[in-house]
């Protein structure tokens, strides 16, 4: 297996810069891991070697000709299976899109091409990004690379485990509640959720509008800066993209200094309900921090405690809209009751069918939180519990420039496992989900194993909207702080993948 | 505890748009009923003067010239992955049933 599958994004940059490796070369070594470990881990859905290859090709001869389009250019990165694109078929894990090619490009997916990086494949997720296991993909689980009984996070679980399996060196995922973090903090990854609104969402199958966010994947902060700042900028085409100059996230990273920073720990966030293991490295980790100068302060942010509620009201609500553009007329599939049917019987025999159990349970959902008589009391009272989210969150940026927390409750679960309880996998949300409602940017990096299970631990810093820097900063010194400390990175502790061809 | 029936499931879904069989009918029923005690908790959380929040960071008046620019999808690729379409339309089943 070639070295080259262990460097990060910016190490691949520079060989490429010193001409030390082509993009075909570092191309080809992903599509050779892929190929080698892919059938065990199930990160991707769609793999097309042959137009990676032109990419990788039409990269190096830009490079010959002394005319790259960017540093990343010729770096190769993993899609995540909600953002369309035009040479690879988009079926956001549901089988009633399936074999689906999108006649346009995804925003993100341009300015990926426009910076000449390669795209390696579409990757795994739950069904229409509902849930956190990749569990509810039509097209079967992903798989830990850490324990390949275990789930490694959703919705984005392809995503993190192709960067986790060295199968990438990138990825994009979405956000919803925390498809991008919680992936990340089972997988020994990091994962970013922009400011709602920094990265656009054209192209991106909805999910939830008033949640759903981009974001990079990958296995060290400043990788992911590096990413965050190819793809972050206003889009003409996102009515909700911010028209904002966003700084340099991978300066960020590269200044990275935590002496002096306010670092909030929620006390919502914290003790009952949370592994012990999570919790010992997540304080192990604020110690850390504040021997090195930051400042830990205690924080109460008391709404907290009803945003899981909310969500999963205003989420199934926004879905079940959303959704309703799988009628079985324009795209996608379409599915005739016996003895043909009207157009109406078509549509609900076509979502029937095309549809997972957990998306018609959050249609249904939803329908029910919209319907005449219930609309004030659970979307409205929902919507309201958004505004008290919001306001503790500006409290407390008042007293603290970052707010950390574990990623999440506990580390990685054997796949089935909550398969029958839903909500007690829609509890494992608690600490992500806040961020989405009030729309901030959320980073999750590893913070060390669980003593319990030996099993990836993340940690999570939130800041206020616009003010992405700040998590690249914290999150970029913690990082080497930790590397520092364990003598290598967490991921080099992973088990090694054996066999599992695709 | 909710109010929630199959008969109520059975009309949701017909909303919806899902064609559920009976026993999707028999299991929703009783994990929505489950999962709507749980959500209910926001009607006590909040008072009648908070305001709602509908978007995170809201933006007003988003609107470009109207014009047609160079980036709309010709008729063949708007077609390209309809289930069934004539050339310059999407296809239907009929719109009405018997006994409209």
């Amino acid at each position: 297996m070639s070295e080259l599958i262990h460097r990060t994004a910016a190490e691949l940059a520079t060989a490429l810069a010193e001409g030390r490796a082509s993009s075909v070369e570092i191309t080809k070594a992903h599509l050779d891991r892929i190929e080698a470990v892919d059938g065990d881990v199930h990160a991707f859905l769609h793999v097309n070697a042959e137009v990676s290859l032109a990419a990788a090709a039409a990269s190096d001869k830009r490079r010959a000709a002394g005319d790259p389009l960017h540093a990343l250019d010729g770096v190769p990165v993993a899609i995540k299976d909600v953002l369309v694109t035009t040479d690879m078929p988009s079926t956001a894990g549901s089988r009633i899109l399936e074999g689906w090619m999108s006649p346009y490009d995804a925003t993100p997916v341009t300015k990926l091409r426009e910076a000449g990086l390669v795209p390696l494949g579409k990757t795994n997720m739950d069904e229409f990004a509902m849930g956190s296991s990749t569990e509810h993909s039509a097209y079967g689980p992903t798989r830990n690379p850490w324990d390949l009984d275990r789930i490694p996070g959703g919705s984005g679980g392809g995503s993190a485990a192709a960067v986790a399996a060295f199968e990438a060196p990138l990825a994009l995922g979405s956000d919803t509640g925390g498809s991008i973090r919680q992936p990340a903090h089972v997988t020994g990854t990091v994962g970013i959720k922009p400011t709602y609104g920094g990265v656009s969402r054209y192209g991106a199958i909805a999910l939830a509008s008033s949640l759903d966010q981009i974001g990079p994947v990958t296995r060290n902060v400043l990788d992911a800066a590096l990413l965050h700042d190819v793809i972050a900028g206003h889009d003409r085409h996102d009515s909700t993209s911010l028209k904002h100059e966003w700084p340099s996230m991978a300066e960020a990273v590269r200044k990275a200094d935590v002496k002096g920073l306010r670092i909030g720990v929620v006390s919502q966030l914290d003790g009952e309900g949370f592994q012990p293991g999570v919790l010992a490295r997540f304080h192990e980790a604020i110690a850390l921090l504040e021997a090195n100068g930051a400042e830990i302060v205690e924080l109460s942010l008391p709404s907290l405690e009803h945003a899981v509620a909310a969500y999963y009201l205003i989420l199934p609500a926004e879905a079940s809209s959303n959704l309703a553009k799988f009628d079985s007329v324009r795209f996608g599939l379409r599915v005739a009751p016996a003895g043909g049917g009207t157009v109406e019987q078509v549509m609900s025999a076509t979502r029937e069918a095309g549809f997972g159990a957990e998306v018609k349970r959050r249609i249904i959902l939803g329908t029910y939180a919209l319907s005449a008589g219930y609309y004030d009391a659970y979307y409205g009272s929902a919507q309201k519990v958004r505004t008290l989210v919001q306001r503790d969150f500006a409290a407390g940026f008042d007293q603290v420039d970052v707010i950390a927390s574990p990623t999440a409750p506990t580390t990685a679960w054997k796949l089935g496992e909550q398969l029958d309880d839903p909500l007690e996998m829609w509890r494992g949300d608690l600490a992500t989900i806040p961020a989405n409602l009030a729309g901030i940017p959320g980073i999750s990096l590893p913070a060390g194993l669980a003593d319990e299970d030996g099993l990836p631990v993340g940690i999570q810093f939130l800041a206020p909207a616009r003010e992405d820097a700040r998590l690249y900063n914290v999150g970029g010194a913690l990082e080497q702080l930790l590397v520092d400390k364990w003598g290598h990175t967490l991921l080099s502790k992973a088990p090694a993948l054996k066999g599992g061809q695709r | 505890m909710s109010d929630i029936s199959e008969e109520s499931v059975r009309h949701l879904a017909g909303l919806a748009r899902i064609a559920l069989t009976d026993a999707e009918v028999t299991a929703l029923t009783a994990e929505l009923s489950q999962i709507v005690d749980v959500v209910a908790q926001v009607t006590s959380a909040v008072d009648a003067d908070t305001p709602a929040t509908s978007h995170p960071i809201p933006l007003t008046n988003v609107y470009r010239e109207d014009v047609v620019t160079d980036d709309v999808l010709t008729p063949e690729q708007a077609l390209a992955s309809a289930p069934e379409h004539d050339g310059s339309r999407f296809k239907v089943s009929a719109i009405l049933g018997e006994e409209q």
